[in-house]
């Protein structure tokens, strides 16, 4: 709660708030289907109809209505997002605090193979994934979220290290408190706020990413709706139907803008030495 | 004849309200040409931020000058205001006029730059000086300091010196221009006693040679004695008394300073030490911790093969016993082994050889699951910010396998009372707490378990010197109403003067003198004890005068498969025994 008013009241926090929680509630509405008209019906006279009070946003090329499929779209990529950061989230944290913790052999181990998974571009190696498993939903999940687990060992490694010397861990060990009692109470929680922060700005990479792969053909398949199938298949029309290309654009765009705003926001907030500057 | 500084009403602010926000509130006081001005407080008093504000640095710290000014008498005798003047000005005035040194020598210097690199910079800036002249300078700046072998030393980095060497070489920097003021801000706070000792000596004697004036900051009014002519206490960012040294330590006027003189732990050659809780020559009981022989060494290795090449004897054989209700206080300086021990009796550093033998509490019909606890020197790391107080005292009870239960909330409740917290405290944080009432907290975690050993390293050297005093008086009833046996670690004599029964002290590893605190402090046998107890900064001993010993604390890293030679004690009294020296 205290978070929130925080967030509330920094100024580019409310923006990006505002807009995270306008996204949430359209991925919502999407995903329940409430949409004005049903995202994959084909309305053969109005294709490419211009946006009119009808069709918001007007339709494509097989007559479906884009306003709608938009708010599919969303729902399916904030899905993809979300499960796919929820998966390099625990994944990373659980890697890094193991690295942290055992160091010596564990440590190289855990680290080197996130090198060489770091050295790889995110989208390049999401492509891989997905093409050696199958594209769909879920193997995007997995893909994207592989993708982004080194990010998050990292996040969580150098701090875990840092505050394993401290010397609240050595007063802890000293009363013989466990290895796993540490791990959660001492260092996890201190790893809180920076997780917040990077998870926030991992689910607008993870957003890209996933339009990426649908652009290419390897997330979504059709006739479902995405936000990158969209982009691609706007592609040829361009000229004679800019909407098709504009509004899913905007919706990308807008949505990594109001992550990105959110997540400074946060790291403003939960940095313990700004938080008296912004009381 | 007009003062070198004069500043009148000085008032200093930070935030964006400076005039609300005011930490320095209306400073007078003058320095006169060769004059030592010593600022004495506690933190938070403003005396650190005062001595800012001269030279400007304050405006880098996010401070502003809301008021009265600061007249600078320059080298060509004209007067130069130093409250209104602008960046460009005081970048001239800096170095040249007004030369200052840091607290801590270790961050004060560019760790990859060489010091002769650094002390040169100064040169370059205010005389102008490139090449070989500046070299020549640099160098003789560092033979002015005492700096033996300068002309090599210049092409060390910071790295490669001891701290009280780097805060020579701090003070040759400060004054490569001769400057006419030096602000001292808390110069030997950083360092061990005997260091302070030879860091003090040097600057009373550079001020004698160069006839400079110099603004001391101090926490301790003990350290004032040696150095200063005149001395202006604060508090809560007022002088609440200010004048000649031997007047303010002899008659202090404001109560302040008389707390400051009279409650606050001031080192007094053993005649401060305690009269209760002496050991019972009679009695033959079991000690509550016996340690024999412990032996702690890092080993060294080469870094290809990952064979040994040597080991660092951190602690090299040191034996003792705590009887229950008695303090051992182990004394020494940093690099001693001191801590070292501690953690090897916690368990937190690996013994190489030696046992250690923990009595349980007879007497209690509860015996302690965890009987050695410890208190930590800093109270701000030594808590988990985001955890309760309720949290942070039930986990002991929770890694002894007990529960939160109503029993343990009794305990909770009556120790955090024990310890003076008020009774709401346990859902708060530890950021809401002042250091001497974390440090009150941690004593209270420690005393969750009912221990019979309390391990204190460092405990009250973080805190305020007033502070000290309370946590200390708060030690010694919690000894006497439990029986604790207390393992003090500490480099501070003054401190351990009040608290400990016994006193071991330990060099290189090695205990060099043990015995009872009043024979030891009154009448030290071993040449370092000596050495230690002289370099304390004495009100009383204001008018010795410190002599200048570079020896420097020997190697501890030892070639493979060494062995110290078997100590030889020669014995003085009934509890007094010194290891003899080779």
């Amino acid at each position: 709660m205290r978070i929130l008013r925080a967030v509330f009241r920094h100024g580019s926090g409310r923006i990006g708030g505002g807009i995270v929680c306008v996204y949430l509630l359209l991925a919502i509405l999407g995903l329940l289907g409430l949409t004005p008209h049903n995202p994959i019906t084909q309305y053969r006279i109005d294709r490419l109809h211009a946006p009119s009070a009808g069709y918001w946003m007007g339709t494509d090329l097989f007559g479906r209505d884009v306003a709608s499929r938009l708010m599919a779209g969303i729902g399916q990529s904030f899905t993809v997002a979300f499960f796919s950061v929820a998966f390099a989230t625990l994944a990373g944290t659980v890697l890094g605090l193991a690295a942290a913790w055992l160091g010596r052999r564990w440590d190289g181990v855990v680290m080197r193979v996130m090198d060489v998974l770091l050295a790889f571009p995110a989208i390049l190696l999401a492509l891989l994934i997905v093409t050696v498993a199958g594209p769909g939903t879920w193997t995007s999940v997995v893909a994207i979220g592989i993708v982004y687990t080194p990010i998050f060992t990292r996040v969580v490694r150098g701090p875990a290290l840092s505050l394993k010397t401290r010397e609240f861990v050595d007063a802890a060990r000293t009363f013989g408190s466990s290895s796993s009692y540490i791990v959660t109470r001492h260092l996890l929680l201190n790893l809180v706020a920076p997780l917040t922060v990077q998870v926030t700005l991992a689910l607008a990479w993870a957003l890209l990413t996933e339009a990426g792969l649908s652009f290419l053909g390897l997330g979504t398949q059709p006739p479902a709706a995405s936000l990158g199938l969209m982009l691609s298949d706007s592609r040829n029309l361009m000229e004679t139907a800019p909407w098709l290309m504009i509004f899913p654009g905007l919706a990308i765009m807008i949505s990594i803008l109001g992550f990105n705003l959110l997540g400074d926001a946060l790291r403003d907030i939960l940095d313990p030495k700004m938080r008296r500057a912004l009381a | 004849m007009t003062p070198l500084l004069s500043v009148l009403d000085l008032r200093v602010g930070f935030g964006r309200n400076p005039q609300a926000n005011e930490v320095v509130r209306g400073v007078s006081f003058d320095v006169a040409d060769g004059e030592t001005l010593a600022i004495v407080g506690e933190s938070g008093s403003g005396k650190s931020v005062t001595a800012l504000s001269i030279n400007r640095l304050v405006d880098f710290g996010g401070g502003r000058i809301t008021g009265g000014s600061m007249k600078l008498k320059r080298a060509d005798g004209t007067i130069f205001e130093l409250a209104t003047a602008t960046e460009p000005q005081l970048t001239g005035i800096r170095g040249a006029e007004i030369g200052m040194i840091f607290q801590e020598p270790m961050t004060s210097l560019n760790p990859v730059l060489t010091i002769g690199t650094q002390i040169e910079e100064s040169f370059r800036l205010h005389r102008g000086l490139t090449g070989r002249q500046a070299t020549a300078a640099a160098r003789d700046a560092l033979d002015r300091v005492r700096i033996p072998d300068a002309a090599r030393r210049l092409k060390y980095t910071p790295n490669q010196l001891s701290g009280g060497m780097l805060q020579r070489v701090m003070i040759a920097i400060a004054l490569a221009c001769n400057p006419r003021l030096l602000i001292a801000d808390e110069p030997t706070t950083a360092l061990d006693v005997t260091v302070q000792a030879q860091i003090m000596a040097l600057l009373a004697e550079l001020k004698r040679e160069s006839g400079m004036s110099m603004i001391f900051i101090t926490h301790d009014i003990g350290l004032v004695a040696g150095i200063a002519d005149k001395v202006m206490v604060m508090q809560n960012g007022e002088a609440v008394e200010h004048g000649e040294l031997n007047q303010i330590l002899d008659s202090p006027q404001h109560p302040y300073t008389q707390h400051l003189l009279q409650d606050v732990p001031h080192f007094a050659s053993g005649r401060a030490t305690r009269a209760d809780g002496l050991r019972d020559k009679g009695a033959n009981t079991q000690p509550a911790l016996k340690v024999d022989g412990l032996v702690v060494r890092f080993p060294l290795k080469s870094s290809f093969f990952s064979r040994a090449t040597g080991a660092v004897h951190a602690v090299d054989g040191v034996d003792f016993d705590l009887m229950q209700g008695e303090t051992l206080a182990i004394v020494g300086e940093s690099g001693s082994g001191k801590s070292t021990t501690a953690k090897a009796v916690l368990g937190l550093v690996r013994s190489t050889r030696g046992n250690f033998s923990v009595a349980s509490r007879m007497a209690s019909a509860e015996r302690s699951a965890k009987p050695v606890q410890m208190v930590f020197q800093n109270p701000y790391a030594s808590l988990n910010p985001r955890l309760t107080i309720e949290s942070i005292l039930a986990e002991p009870v929770i890694a002894t396998g007990g529960r939160v239960d109503a029993q343990t909330r009794a305990r909770m409740a009556s120790l955090l009372e024990r310890v003076g917290l008020p009774k709401n405290s346990l859902e708060r944080y530890p950021h809401e707490f002042s250091g001497g009432q974390r440090q009150r907290l941690c004593i209270a975690r420690a005393l969750m378990l009912n221990p019979s050993v309390v391990v204190l390293d460092e405990a009250v050297s973080a805190l305020d010197v007033s502070v000290q005093a309370k946590v200390l008086e708060l030690l010694v009833d919690l000894q006497r109403e439990f029986g604790l046996a207390y393992l003090f670690i500490s480099h501070d004599m003054a401190v351990v003067e009040r608290i400990a029964h016994r006193i071991a002290v330990i060099y290189a590893g090695q205990i060099v003198e043990i015995g009872d605190a009043q024979s030891v402090l009154s009448k030290p046998r071993h040449s370092y004890t000596k050495k230690l107890i002289s370099a304390v900064p004495a009100i009383d001993r204001r008018h010795e005068h410190f002599e200048i010993d570079t020896r420097q604390v020997p190697s501890l890293v030892r070639p493979q498969g060494y062995e110290p030679a078997p100590a030889k004690w020669e014995k003085f009294g009934a509890d007094h025994k010194v290891r003899m020296e080779t």
